[in-house]
């Protein structure tokens, strides 16, 4: 662009923000990485607050007939913990990886669309914020007609129909008070922001892959990713729309979930559950993809069968549309149709067995190098492996109608998704930990995060097995002395603390090493795919001149050949390539151009809690308040010119 | 052997040993010991699954821990032959999987059609979840009860049921599985005791407040005491009580504190329809009250009386602000409803 008309008046309001560093930076910035971290330290700090409402729900539970909480307060601490853990921690902290990773992987500058990036950043943080802003000015009390001894005190002014809000008892007759409109409207928020970054990745895997970087020569990563963004566009409409009915119904007298008004309670637990379990595979299917870069790289050998991890992955992804009434064999549903999904249940094991078979055939014969990262890789595949076999037990839908909804539950779930996706992202925070900073973390720490988080984990959740079989049910505030499950809930308990500790070591551990740690160099790994070519940390730029792509693990071949016997063989030519990479990265040739920051996406996503707030307290100067916001967010987008046309604007003058 | 791996096995076998032993006695909610056929054939179907699922965890973390051991890098330790698949075996571990899960989706599917069949001869009971307890009536006997289903030994009970509120889900884990109790449809569920015994029940699905204290009892009979019991389940309570009596003070306090907005005692207030709360005429009868939460004695009514809300928060049960000595006078009626 070389000639704007009367740039001088421009006004400045919609010149383009230039922070480089201090809070405007971090607000107006469409920079990936940026936005990848701050969705990282956003979601960790909800990850802490939901285990710290998991702390009380288990101090409750410690013994039998105990009031540490009243029963508004824990059911209002079980949703909470739930609801925090599925869309306020690990989908965004997976969200973290896809911007951080996801450019770098493919040998892209950024994202596709880099402001909408930082709009479903911006979206998903006044979501939570409206979300947790329950506990100042939600309430919740007993069902209409109902009696409370005590008033509800603010913890339990949350929502308290659980994450999976059950209609009718989280409508309007059964869970008077706001508190359940903040949570029906506070993920429709939430979904809103994953929605838009799902279309971003799937645009951006499509289009701005770097030269030769064919589909399957994709790292696991990003072939996860892909998949996620698929099942985040098909699987969040559904729950926008009973959401959008649940709110309607408490709001506006609708009555989809009323059977008085010819509602059925049942259609809600089909809609939830059809997006509520492709929203399994959403949580879990990023780790898959973290641990497929982990074990390779630390075992020094390629993935086992490559195309068919892939192919299992997206199969799981697609078979995960049709298992969604195995969370309702107890419910109102006929015998052919538990035939039918416990079947389906059962095929879909056959995918994730395959990933688990081939993960061990890719460390074996390695040379298993057991750092912080490989340890979580290998736990994880441990832990997955026994959510997966008591995910079988409940396929067996007569076995799965004496499990379901009790502790058996909890724990195979709890297997699944901390000790599969979180152990996952724990790897995937440690291995790629000096390509964010530019430091590595400390070793030792790691592996004592490690070993506490894996014996806290299998004392917390191994017990929950038993207890669930013993007859333990899910949800419950108390239990009677009588059933005899105070041992084990104990243990459970403690468990729990231990937990909390790993947790606190890995913090002291990041912080330290983020500071103090050794300084990385660009490789530390010895990895095979094409972020580790550039310096640690990350350059703003990304990659000084756009790789060129001829492989899979295209790097590990550009250091390594094979001999006669098929090992690995160091190049001669590595040494030079390295020092070169090294010097190249931190020395771009041409002058680079990079997508702008913007005021705008942080502007129309702080309209969207007004809305929520407008809805819930039917105020029209609040829906004004929100509407404006929007309106001018999405004109000051429309409209605001690129940086360069200012630049040339004032060379021209 | 180094350290780390030596810990990492020692972890994994203390840790199943530690569950596989963990025997609690007398829990009364166990799902692992079947009192009946229908729970029987859930069960024999649990353990089938489940040993099998130790053969397979056994294979693959044995794998696992095996890999971790012998193929951890040594000093000196040469590069790795550089495998990137192989069809036969990848074919291989996907068809022994579909392989083991046919043979166990044959029985599944088979026992899913024959729990759901109705058994013939079956006693009928309708089960109709509150928030938060089950009533349950009798259709072919006129009898309407609460908290305590009582059930003939070695006879089928077909259960149909529905929710007069929120979801409900009735399960008796010695008996079968757990079926949803939902407003405006019907369910059904078929028990089955082998013998005269006493379990336990309980609400899986969320149902708000006092989810955790929304249980039950079925208390299966010898044929004989079914039917006598039935006999005096149909019965109208006692109107008459002798003058002076704490009992007949406690029935005044009954008819006049409020109680009967919401209970019903048949021959003493004559009430068409039902009413939102349990039914009284023989609560003396049940061991159970308050969703079964507490066991009925003296010390607990009273308890419960004074402030049920302290009991079952959200409860729609008002605290009435009787005084000690109503409480007692009611607790002397409730008494003599047998």
């Amino acid at each position: 662009m070389t000639k704007i008309v009367e740039p001088d008046k421009q006004t400045n309001i919609f010149r383009r923000p230039s922070s480089e560093y201090g809070i405007w930076s971090w607000i107006t910035t469409v920079d990936h990485k940026k936005i990848g971290i701050m969705y990282g330290y956003a979601a960790f700090f909800f990850l802490l607050i939901g285990g710290l409402e998991a702390l009380f729900l288990r101090i409750q539970l410690a013994q039998p007939d105990n009031n540490f909480l009243s029963a508004a307060e824990y059911n209002a601490m079980f949703t909470m913990h739930g609801t925090t853990m599925v869309f306020l921690a690990i989908m965004p902290i997976s969200a973290a990886f896809f911007n951080y990773l996801l450019p770098l992987q493919i040998g892209a500058r950024d994202v596709a669309f880099p402001r909408l990036n930082a709009l479903s950043f911006w979206i998903w943080t006044f979501g939570g914020i409206f979300l947790y802003s329950t506990f100042i000015f939600g309430t919740a009390g007993a069902p209409e007609g109902g009696y409370l001894a005590e008033e509800v005190g603010w913890l339990g002014n949350a929502p308290n129909g659980g994450w999976f809000g059950y209609q009718p008892n989280a409508g309007f007759k059964y869970s008077p008070g706001t508190a359940m409109d903040y949570w029906a409207i506070g993920l429709q928020i939430l979904g809103i922001s994953s929605l838009v970054s799902a279309f971003n990745f799937i645009v951006t895997i499509l289009n701005m892959r770097t030269k030769g970087m064919r589909f399957m020569r994709m790292p696991v990563f990003t072939w996860m990713t892909f998949a996620v963004a698929f099942l985040l566009a098909f699987s969040l409409p559904i729950i926008a729309i009973a959401l959008f009915y649940v709110t309607f119904d408490r709001q506006f007298g609708t009555t989809f979930f009323l059977t008085e008004g010819g509602g059925d309670p049942v259609l809600w637990q089909h809609l939830f559950w059809l997006f509520g379990h492709p929203e399994v595979y959403i949580l879990i299917l990023p780790a898959f993809g973290i641990v497929s870069e982990i074990l390779p790289t630390f075992s020094r050998k390629p993935l086992f069968g490559y195309p068919a991890i892939v192919f299992a992955g997206f199969g799981i992804a697609f078979i995960g549309f049709g298992v969604w009434a195995h969370h309702m064999f107890a419910s109102a549903i006929s015998p052919v149709a538990q035939a039918g999904f416990g079947i389906s249940t059962m095929v879909i094991a056959v995918p994730t067995g395959v990933k688990i078979f081939n993960w061990l055939g890719t460390i074996w014969g390695g040379k298993l190098n057991l750092k912080t990262p490989m340890l979580f890789a290998l736990g994880f595949i441990g832990m997955f492996v026994i959510g997966g076999l008591s995910g079988v037990t409940h396929s067996i839908v007569p076995a799965d109608t004496q499990q379901t909804d009790t502790y058996y539950i909890v724990a195979h779930f709890h297997y699944v998704l901390f000790g599969g996706a979180m152990f996952g992202i724990f790897g995937g925070l440690y291995y790629w930990f000096p390509k964010v900073w530019g430091r590595m973390y400390n070793e030792t720490l790691g592996q004592i995060h490690f070993w506490t988080m894996l014996i806290g984990f299998n004392l917390t959740f191994g017990p929950m097995h038993w207890l669930g079989l013993q007859g333990q049910i899910r949800r419950t505030w108390v239990y009677a002395e009588e059933t005899n499950l105070g041992f084990w809930n104990l243990i459970v308990s403690i468990g729990a603390f231990i937990i909390a500790l790993s947790i606190l070591i890995f913090m002291a551990n990041w912080m330290y090493s983020k500071r103090k740690g050794e300084i990385a160099p660009f490789d530390p790994w010895d990895a095979r795919t094409i972020e580790w070519t550039i310096p640690s940390p990350t350059p703003v730029w990304n990659f000084s001149k756009a790789p060129e792509v001829k492989s899979l693990d295209d790097f590990w071949h550009a250091k390594y050949g094979e001999d006669e016997e098929g090992r690995a063989v160091r190049r001669e030519s590595a040494d030079d390539l390295l020092l070169q990479l090294e010097e190249e990265g931190l020395n771009p040739e041409e002058e680079i151009i990079l997508p702008n920051p913007s005021y705008f996406p942080f502007v129309l996503s702080s309209g969207l809690p007004f809305i929520g707030y407008a809805v819930i307290y039917k105020s029209i100067p609040l829906a004004l308040i929100g509407v404006v916001l929007l309106l001018v967010g999405a004109f000051g987008w429309a409209t605001e010119p690129l940086e360069e046309e200012f630049n040339t604007a004032e060379e021209e003058e | 052997m180094s350290k780390k791996s030596l810990f990492r096995y020692r972890n994994f076998s203390i840790f199943s040993l530690l569950f596989l032993s963990a025997c609690i006695e007398n829990a009364p909610m166990d799902s692992l010991s079947p009192a009946g056929p229908y729970a029987r054939t859930i069960d024999d179907l649990f353990w089938l699954t489940f040993w099998i699922a130790v053969g397979v965890f056994f294979i693959v973390q044995g794998a696992l821990v095996f890999a971790v051991f012998y193929f951890r890098d040594m000093p000196g330790k040469p590069e790795p032959k550089q495998i990137h698949g192989n069809n036969i075996l990848e074919l291989t571990w996907t068809i022994i999987p579909v392989l083991i899960l046919a043979a166990i989706a044959v029985p599944t599917v088979r026992t899913v059609f024959d729990l759901a069949r109705e058994p013939e001869n079956a006693l009928k009971v309708e089960v109709i979840g509150h928030q938060w307890w089950f009533e349950y009536k009798y259709p072919d006997y006129g009898i309407t009860t609460a908290n305590v289903l009582v059930i003939p030994e070695d006879t089928p009970v077909r259960l149909e049921m529905w929710s007069n509120d929120v979801l409900h889900n009735y399960w008796v884990p010695k008996l079968n599985g757990k079926r949803y109790l939902v407003p405006g449809q019907k369910t059904y569920l078929n028990l089955h005791a082998d013998s005269a015994e006493e379990f336990w029940a309980q609400c899986g699905e969320y149902c708000g407040l006092s989810h955790s204290k929304m249980r039950g009892r079925v208390i299966s009979l010898s044929k004989k005491d079914f039917e006598n019991w039935v006999n005096n389940e149909k019965l109208d309570a006692q109107k008459e009580l002798p003058e002076g009596s704490l009992a007949a003070e406690g029935q005044q306090v009954y008819l006049n504190a409020g109680c009967t907005q919401c209970h019903v005692i048949n021959g003493v207030w004559d009430v068409q329809g039902d009413r939102i709360a349990p039914n009284l005429t023989h609560f003396a009868n049940r061991n159970v009250l308050a969703g079964a939460s507490l066991d009925n004695n003296k010390e607990n009514l009273t308890k419960w009386l004074a402030n049920p809300p302290e009991v079952k928060p959200g409860t729609f049960m008002p605290n009435l602000e009787l005084s000690e000595k109503e409480i007692e006078a009611l607790i002397a009626y409730l008494g003599t409803l047998k």
